[in-house]
């Protein structure tokens, strides 16, 4: 409860509970694509072992992960780093020891982790058909058209989740963000399936 | 000993954390503590305030961590209040 209190606290001194938003939707966004594209992909390539799908699909969700998290960690450090010497400038004192300079730190694992967690953690559900299916359970669709499925549907979501944020009609930003995956598996399909 | 019964700073302190969440920072380090604060001056990044705490027996020192922990830094100490031991008659 704590350490809730005083990352929130740390969020509102350094104002970045946007950037953690944006984070979110932007991996989690490329997360959701790059599984698309690939069952896509395995969905119009020849019949495919689901063991093979499985293990292109969860190294490409780490890959999205351990890319995340890096790269997240290195610019959001670089960033807060530069503004916290800004801050010290003006108060003419070092803030190093201070909250301001605990938040360098700290906001920037935050952020690293929400910027690697979120491709992982939707890429991981849009793959849980696919691992039922090669599990023995007996699923009502093709494990691949059930992960699709998943897919849109997260994707639908993201797009509901910035509808609100923006305080916009949600089925609105749902539809907008879902006619970008349909118009992703559309030329997927084009440039691998005809 | 000596009790502080109240001082009065002048302190320059970073816009976040704002001017509610550092009063509430400072009073929560002493049960009867009671803060008053205004904002005199503000800069594109900073604020220069005047802080005005009153208490039975004020810890400096634990005040003076507090404003350090949240960015900010004591300029000047503009005014104190100290009681003896026993109360004068």
């Amino acid at each position: 409860m704590e350490l809730l209190e005083e990352v929130k606290f740390l969020l509102r001194i350094t104002r970045t509970h946007s950037i953690v938003r944006r984070y979110f939707v932007v991996n989690g966004f490329d997360g959701a694509l790059t599984m698309l594209g690939l069952i896509i992909g395995f969905l119009v390539s020849s019949h495919t072992n689901l063991t093979v799908i499985i293990n292109a699909c969860l190294g490409a969700a780490i890959a999205l992960a351990i890319s995340g998290l890096s790269s997240a960690y290195i610019s959001e450090s670089a960033e807060r780093q530069r503004a916290l010497a800004n801050l010290e400038d003006a108060m003419i004192s070092n803030l190093q020891e201070s909250a301001h300079g605990q938040a360098v730190t700290r906001m920037s694992i935050l952020i690293a982790l929400v910027n690697g967690l979120a491709p992982l953690v939707i890429s991981l559900l849009i793959l849980t058909p696919l691992w039922l299916s090669n599990a023995g359970f007996a699923l009502p669709i093709y494990p691949l058209y059930a992960a699709i499925i998943i897919a849109l549907l997260l994707i639908f979501l993201l797009g509901v989740f910035l509808g609100r944020i923006a305080g916009i009609s949600w089925w609105r930003s749902g539809i907008k963000t879902l006619l970008v995956a349909v118009l992703t598996a559309a030329l997927i399909y084009l440039f691998t399936g005809l | 000993m000596a009790s502080v019964r109240r001082i009065v700073l002048d302190v320059l302190k970073p816009h976040q954390p704002n001017a509610l969440e550092f009063c509430q920072a400072i009073a929560r380090k002493g049960a009867d503590y009671y803060v008053h604060l205004t904002v005199n001056e503000m800069d594109e990044s900073t604020e220069t305030l005047q802080l005005e705490i009153t208490g039975n027996a004020i810890d400096f020192d634990a005040v003076q961590s507090t404003i350090n922990d949240m960015g900010g830094s004591i300029h000047s100490v503009d005014e104190v209040e100290v009681q003896g031991e026993t109360k004068p008659e």
